[in-house]
């Protein structure tokens, strides 16, 4: 192979010293939560993630945090990274702007130990949304059939790992833990707009509530957090564009199908 | 520690991936279930699966079970149980229309069926020239998202359907009274409480171990717990020595770029430029299956054909590559590949080579080295995933495993890929079933009122001991020499030394403790104690490893190239023996014999594995 190519060892080669600010807090000891500084030494391959279970293995066993996968699909990791929303697994050393890493739990939930949160209140309302497909038709002996644009229409949703990166970006759900939030409001879109589902209205319905969609205004904080690059603020305008019209913009049935 | 909390329901699931969640579904359709999980469902590793789940559905190209039963059997090398694979590729293509119906968004055919793909060692005899085989198209996609999308899926199902769940509990002990298994014991992550679950039922559903080694596509949590657990009780583990390695790990970091890159087309090159796979599998070439695209690029490496001298080589899917070679399977309907087709087809590869290797795959190949990936062994089972207490195949009552933890054998010495997630639905659904069969016809046994204290004696020791030296320092040293010396190639000199090795680093893990003392969220016990669990896995991987003098599948001993049909075509059972040693069993394969000729012959007979 003759042309340029990327060195994958070089990553490896060398180090730097990051200046680890760690937000702490054990409820069985501390009365507040407390900043908490620890020098580490990162490669620039190195996942925030890695830097961090540096710390913890080598200087202090007792940090708390969620892992699991390490590459960005389970959601474990989320927390606030330089005054950002981020998974730790999902940003590398040599694309952080200084030697400085601030890292604290993300915004909005109960914290339980220094970055770990109390998801429940994150999951209930996902829950709360009816995020499974409902027919009540008779299900064929083969597969339901769907157009490769109608399963296009809802793809967007699908990619979502409630890691609570959007919800927790949100002003509106930090001053309201009430409203559904945005995750919850992706997962809705994500049934309404597949032609296979039957409980659209219903879903629309517990959107259309006081807690529901109408809370957003629209300030984008969500879809620049998520680290699924999932256009958060684009679905949560269908839906609002599909309460005000009463029509769902989906593809129609081809031919061939019907 | 205050007194734990008592529970009481007719099964219990342990473990939340595809696995957990299918039997969950089946078994509290029928009887009181909860499952018990130390991750949040959606946090498994079962949504990193990206390929494709297989079933011959023949949506796109002709294709029938009894292929893909064949194909199994072959990738295995012939180590599998016969009735076990012909239940799983036949329930197969009901599962996977199950998994349609529930909502899983499956990509689709122009006709808005499911969409399938190729996949390493999937074939159908070549129409007209059925002596031949060729690739067939019998992987079911959702984007390379599959794995996400059934984990997905199924949890949506069970919040449907109003499952149980307690998140966050970690299983430390299994109960067992008479042989039999009556419950677990968990502790709350949160509160490091401690739970005792009373059950009738309980499966063990907590996926692989890839952590025993340094370089895996494996989650953090992928500690082996369930069958460590159990083989502390005397229950055996079964196969250990097959343990796959993908061969197209990124460089380093172990994370997986799917196998469907080479399905679409993706080809190989050394640092020569050169195709190697062209010369170990001319006629399956890339697609050839894992074990043996991860030897040649050891081969490739050893012989200084990496790149630049290095340990890795390039995996490339730029569309020019692609449409030079004429590999992907579009050409044969004379289109082309490009960007977008790239794009849409392998779009979480593409993410994770851009986030982690900063490599944009449409414009440059990327280095790739094999990474630990799958467990074929785990706790034996039967079909119907009830647990083999000996190799002669009594069973324990009320013990049940499923998904990568079990080994019932369908995948024998080398997974296909695809089959895992295939094992995962079909056999989670057989376990949620005869567990609540199960339940339904037993009463709930007593079980002792201090069943939770050796767990407690476990912690309270845990974290009495004085901290001699971190135990991190063991876990790399654990992984390091499992990688060196009973990784993709073993000798005997090199199993010897790492059956030392295991032994020492057992006794400083038991002389050392931790740091945190505390009870809330203290994930450096839970990480002490799961090494523990790869401790115990990795002596018996060893064991196993030495007492089969063969090469077979992804069991590769230097000293012992060939296969041997005649010593070795059989499973290997390890059970714990006293606290070190281990004891070696050997149980037959299940074959399943058809008549021809009016004389009894093998359906699938013995043939030499080549790609
Ligand atoms: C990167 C990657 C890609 C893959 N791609 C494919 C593919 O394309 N096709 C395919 O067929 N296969 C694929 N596989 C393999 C397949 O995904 C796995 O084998 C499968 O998902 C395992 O599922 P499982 O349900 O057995 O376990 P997992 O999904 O791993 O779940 C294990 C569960 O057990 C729980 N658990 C573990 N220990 C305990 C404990 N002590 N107490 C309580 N709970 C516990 C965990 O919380 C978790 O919920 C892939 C694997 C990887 C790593
Ligand atoms: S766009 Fe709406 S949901 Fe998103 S952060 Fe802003 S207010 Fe919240
Ligand atoms: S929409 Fe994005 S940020 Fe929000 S929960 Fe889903 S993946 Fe996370
Ligand atoms: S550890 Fe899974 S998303 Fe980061």
């Amino acid at each position: 192979m003759s042309e340029e190519l990327t060195d994958p060892t070089k990553g490896y080669l060398s180090t730097r010293i990051l200046t680890v600010q760690l937000k702490r807090y054990d409820p069985e000891k501390d009365r507040e939560p407390h900043w908490q500084e620890f020098k580490v030494e990162a490669r620039p391959i190195d996942r925030v993630l890695d830097v961090l279970m540096k710390v913890k293995w080598d200087q202090d066993d007792t940090i708390g945090l969620r892992k699991s996968c390490g590459q960005g699909i389970c959601g474990s990791d989320a927390m606030r990274i330089n005054g950002q929303n981020n998974l730790a697994c999902k940003m590398l050393v040599q694309n952080l702007k200084s030697d400085k890493l601030t890292v604290e739990p993300i915004l909005g939930l109960p914290v339980i130990k220094d970055l770990i949160v109390d998801m429940k209140p994150f999951f209930d309302h996902y829950k709360s949304i009816m995020p499974f497909l409902v027919n009540t038709d008779p299900a064929p002996t083969t597969e339901r059939l769907q157009t490769p644009a109608q399963r296009e229409r809802f793809d967007e949703g699908t990619k979502c790992i409630l890691c609570a990166c959007c919800t927790t970006a949100c002003p509106p759900f930090w001053g309201n833990r009430e409203y559904v939030g945005p995750a919850a409001i992706v997962n809705a879109h994500r049934f309404i707009f597949d032609s296979r589902d039957q409980a659209a209205s219903e879903r629309l319905e517990i959107l259309n509530d006081a807690e529901g969609v109408w809370r957003c205004r629209t300030v984008f904080n969500c879809t620049s957090a998520c680290p699924r690059g999932i256009k958060v603020t684009q679905l949560i305008s269908e839906v609002k564009r599909a309460l005000i019209t009463g029509v769902l913009d989906m593809p129609q049935e081809a031919e061939v199908l019907a | 520690m205050s007194t734990p909390t008592y529970h009481r329901f007719e099964t219990i699931i342990v473990g939340s991936g595809g696995a957990g969640l299918m039997a969950a579904l089946h078994s509290s359709k029928e009887v009181g279930t909860a499952v018990v999980s130390k991750l949040y469902p959606m946090r498994s590793h079962t949504g990193a699966a990206a390929g494709g789940i297989a079933a011959a559905l023949s949506n796109i190209e002709e294709d029938s079970w009894e292929n893909h039963a064949y194909d199994t059997i072959k990738g295995g090398d012939f180590v599998v149980d016969q009735t076990p694979v012909e239940i799983l590729c036949r329930e197969a293509v009901e599962c996977i229309y199950d998994l349609e119906h529930m909502g899983l968004p499956f990509d689709r055919t122009p006709d808005g069926r499911i969409s399938q793909r190729r996949f390493g060692g999937h074939t159908r005899p070549v129409p007209g020239n059925p002596s031949k085989r060729e690739p067939v198209m019998r992987s079911c996609h959702a984007a390379d998202r599959t794995g996400h999308m059934i984990l997905q899926t199924l949890y949506q199902q069970c919040i449907k359907q109003g499952v149980t769940f307690f998140d966050e509990y970690h299983m430390l002990d299994l109960i067992m009274v008479e042989g039999e298994c009556r419950g677990i014991v968990a502790i709350e992550i949160a509160t490091g409480r401690l739970h005792v679950f009373h059950a009738k039922s309980v499966l063990l559903a907590t996926g692989g171990f890839g952590r025993m080694f340094k370089v895996s596509s494996n989650a953090f949590a992928l500690t082996g717990d369930g069958p460590a657990i159990a083989y502390r009780h005397g229950i055996p583990v079964e196969d250990m020595e097959f343990y796959q390695f993908h061969p197209t790990g990124i460089y380093r970091l172990g994370v997986l770029l799917t196998e469907g890159c080479r399905g679409d087309g993706g080809i190989m090159f050394n640092g020569k430029g050169e195709r190697f796979m062209e010369t170990y599998a001319p006629n399956m070439k890339e697609l050839a299956s894992r074990d043996v695209c991860s030897r040649s690029i050891y081969q490739e490496v050893r012989a200084g054909r990496g790149v630049s001298g290095k340990d890795f080589v390039y995996l490339d899917i730029r569309p020019s590559t692609i449409n030079k070679y004429k590999s992907s399977p579009i050409h044969r309907d004379g289109l082309e590949v490009d960007d977008h087709f790239i794009e849409s087809r392998l779009s979480e590869s593409l993410e994770l080579s851009r986030t982690y290797l900063g490599i944009d795959p449409l414009k440059e190949p990327m280095p790739i080295q094999p990474t630990a990936h799958y467990a074929m062994g785990g706790t034996p089972t039967d079909f119907d995933t009830r647990v083999f207490r000996n190799a002669a195949g009594e069973v324990v009552p009320g013990l049940y495993a499923a998904g990568e933890t079990a080994c019932v054998s369908v995948h024998g010495a080398n997974r296909l890929g695809t089959n895992s997630l295939v094992d995962l639905v079909v056999f989670g659904r057989r376990a949620g079933k005869a567990m609540a069969q199960y339940a339904k016809s037993h009463d709930f046994k007593e079980i002792p009122k201090d069943a939770a204290v050796p767990t407690k004696k476990m912690i309270e020791g845990a974290l009495a001991k004085p901290r001699t030296e971190p135990w991190v320092r063991i876990r790399d040293e654990l992984q390091t020499v499992m990688m060196d010396d009973c990784g993709v190639y073993r000798t005997a000199e090199g199993l010897a030394n790492a059956r030392q090795s295991v032994a020492s680093l057992k006794k400083r893990y038991e002389s050392t403790g931790i740091q945190d003392k505390g009870t809330v969220f203290n994930t450096g016990l839970l990480e002490y104690l799961e090494l523990g669990c790869l401790i115990d896995l990795a002596a018996a991987t060893v064991a196993s490893a030495e007492s089969r003098k063969e090469s077979r599948g992804a069991h590769s001993r230097e000293d012992f190239p060939d296969r041997d049909d005649v010593k070795h075509f059989n499973h290997t059972f390890a059970t714990k023996d006293g606290d070190f040693d281990v004891k070696i069993d050997t149980r037959a394969v299940d074959v399943i014999y058809i008549e021809k000729d009016g004389q009894q012959v093998p359906k699938y007979p013995l043939e030499v594995r080549k790609y």
